[in-house]
């Protein structure tokens, strides 16, 4: 082993054209190492959720406010620097708006992440599934999946929602359960080409099972891709769920998330014009940091942009 | 052709009795019991109730009240409404002139900026006006629209004063006023073609990036033709051809994207009405407009792929 290590190594340094070969993901993680845009959105992106992590421990000790502590002696407090509670001003309770901010963030971005997650799984098993066994399990999800997407999503999530008032728990799974069709149509598409390939049927030749043939074999060719597909679904997740919070069904008062910060805004545009900007602002930021690693990720992973890109 | 559009057609029709089923399944395992809801502080006996249970079909099992349903549906008799007593359909669809307006506005905006702005951003590949569209591209597709929507209510409307906020047309204004119904289509418009603008920007980037590196274009420049024909005669129209595959996403962008715009800038739409109705668990009318919403945007879905073999002819062959 050593000497094959040393022969090969002796080869290489005397033959300057030959490099270390790279694989899928070194050649990707070099290339998003270079790519500024990408690294900064993914800065951003952990400062937004270290910040959102630690709202106790900064409500506690740097703001002494709790974010359901209300101040009716200090309602309709400007932006100012006085006091680092008033950052961003109070509302018509006289409630700290970074504080709340703070603890927005941590329930928007954990609707988006755990939801993701939960169409991801979903997605992946189902999609894997129809195009591996094809026949009636892919018609029935074809169709199943056809009738999903032909009902406006947010009309869907709006009537459940409002029916059952899910807690922010079953919400999530609710938005998960919904979002998962992109996912597993791309999967799908993936594993029919895959399934004919010399890989699979050397695999299927030595009696690999099926859900070995699926998850070892097929998925991790399709995986890369994903992590892309994921990245812009966390970012449809988190508008999805402050627009469905704004309009008072998503996360409930007092519980603070971005969106329902939003349906108190509405309320005071001339009292309070400066509640507006925050907690938009913050679903921007984080939305548009996840689309550009998403793009980042594209640009690294996708092998035909590799070829178009000049 | 023909044999396209019907094979279309009755691809159609599983998915619309899909889209049935989820319709009935989620109002129907609804918690509560909505008879009790509306009875709730009348003097209604255990009696009444059930009588009433009885009149809308509410004591049967729940196969049996689907194909009474759908039996009904097919009539066009979405029953009631819980709460006005009029006609469930009748009650949803007098909204739909007023979201039309507003969803045909946007997407003549989508086409009309979104479409341009692509196509030069490919042209000028590499300049700063590039980088600038697809930073808006990036930008569109991010911001949540009932937030821009918020922040331009407050600058145009309550700041500056220059917009209306809010509504269709100013109370008490003649309905035919045009220049009053523009300005208040104004905002919510462009707020709603927002995300399809920057969808076909980027869009129509990739594809015109693409067409220019085909051999044909390359032709077409070898064998001496202008510049502006190359472009306007051989690349754009084989660019475009994907617009009309990005019609039904948008379409049901747009349909869903209503809801929210609507609320925000009380425009007396589906949109709106729907949040109203689904707020006061109003379930006949939910089901009419979830229904007849689905419905709308699966005929859509149809239109933009007829529209797609025609542009495309090869499809159609498939």
């Amino acid at each position: 082993m050593a000497t094959t290590t040393t022969a090969i190594t002796a080869v290489a340094a005397n033959d300057t054209l030959v490099r270390p070969s790279r694989s899928l993901w070194s050649n990707a993680w070099w290339k998003i190492r270079h790519d500024r845009l990408t690294v900064g959105a993914f800065f951003v992106l952990i400062v937004l959720g270290l910040l959102s992590a630690s709202a106790d421990f900064l409500a506690q000790n740097l703001f002494n406010y709790t974010f359901e502590k209300q101040d009716l002696l200090a309602t309709y407090t400007a932006p100012t620097t006085a006091n680092p509670a008033y950052l961003l001003g109070t509302d018509d309770l006289g409630r700290s708006q970074i504080v709340r901010l703070l603890y927005g963030g941590r329930v928007s971005l954990s609707v988006g992440f755990v939801a993701a997650l939960v169409n991801l799984t979903i997605g992946i098993v189902i999609g894997l599934a129809a195009g591996y066994f094809r026949g009636w399990v892919d018609d029935l999800i074809t169709w199943f999946i056809t009738t999903l997407q032909s009902i406006p999503t947010l009309f869907l999530l709006l009537i459940i929602a409002s029916i059952w008032e899910p807690g922010p728990v079953t919400l999530t799974i609710v938005i998960g359960a919904l979002f998962w069709t992109g996912i597993c149509l791309y999967c799908r598409g993936q594993t029919f080409a895959l399934r004919e390939r010399e890989f699979v049927i050397a695999a299927k030749t030595i009696g690999a099972r099926d859900r070995r043939i699926m998850f070892n074999h097929i998925l991790p060719n399709i995986l890369p891709l994903i992590f892309v597909l994921a990245a812009i679904d966390i970012g449809a997740i988190i508008l999805a769920e402050s627009a469905l919070s704004f309009l008072g069904l998503g996360i409930l008062p007092p519980t603070p998330s971005w969106g329902n910060m939003l349906t108190g805004a509405v309320g005071n545009l001339v009292r309070g014009p400066w509640l507006v900007y925050p907690p938009g602002a913050m679903i921007f930021l984080t939305v548009l940091c996840l689309y550009l690693i998403g793009d980042g990720l594209r640009d690294a992973l996708d092998p035909r942009v590799r070829s178009h890109a000049g | 052709m023909r044999t396209f559009i019907l094979r279309r057609l009755a691809y159609a029709i599983p998915t619309l009795l899909g889209i049935s089923i989820i319709t009935f399944v989620i109002v129907h395992l609804a918690p509560g019991d909505p008879i009790r809801l509306y009875t709730f502080g009348s003097r209604a006996t255990n009696e009444d109730i059930e009588a009433l249970r009885h009149v809308y079909g509410l004591d049967q099992p729940l196969p049996i009240q689907y194909v009474n349903w759908m039996w009904k549906v097919l009539h066009l008799d979405f029953g009631q409404s819980f709460i006005y007593h009029q006609d469930a359909a009748a009650l949803f669809i007098q909204y739909i002139p007023n979201s039309l307006q507003l969803t045909v506005v946007a997407l003549a905006l989508q086409l009309l900026i979104g479409v341009p702005l692509g196509v030069i951003a490919a042209l000028k590949r590499g300049t700063w006006a590039d980088g600038a569209i697809r930073v808006f591209g990036v930008m569109g597709h991010a911001v949540p629209a009932f937030w821009l929507g918020l922040v331009l209510i407050l600058f145009f409307a309550v700041q500056l004063r220059w917009l209306p906020s809010q509504g269709l047309l100013t109370v008490g204004k003649d309905v035919w006023d045009i220049p009053d119904r523009v300005r208040h289509m104004l905002l919510p418009a462009f707020v709603l073609s927002l995300t399809g603008i920057a969808n076909y920007s980027r869009l129509l980037r990739t594809e015109t990036l693409e067409v220019l590196s085909q051999d044909f274009v390359r032709t077409a420049h070898a064998k001496g033709l202008r510049e502006r024909t190359v472009m306007f005669v051989h690349a754009l129209r084989n660019a475009l051809i994907p617009v009309v595959t990005a019609l039904g996403g948008i379409l049901a962008g747009l349909i869903g994207g209503a809801l929210v715009i609507e609320t925000v800038f009380s425009w007396p739409g589906i949109g709106r009405f729907t949040f109203q109705e689904a707020i006061a668990k109003d379930y006949p009318v939910i089901q009419a407009a979830v229904l007849i919403a689905s419905v709308l945007l699966v005929i859509s879905y149809i239109i933009r792929d007829v529209a797609y073999a025609l542009v495309d002819p090869r499809i159609a062959v498939k």
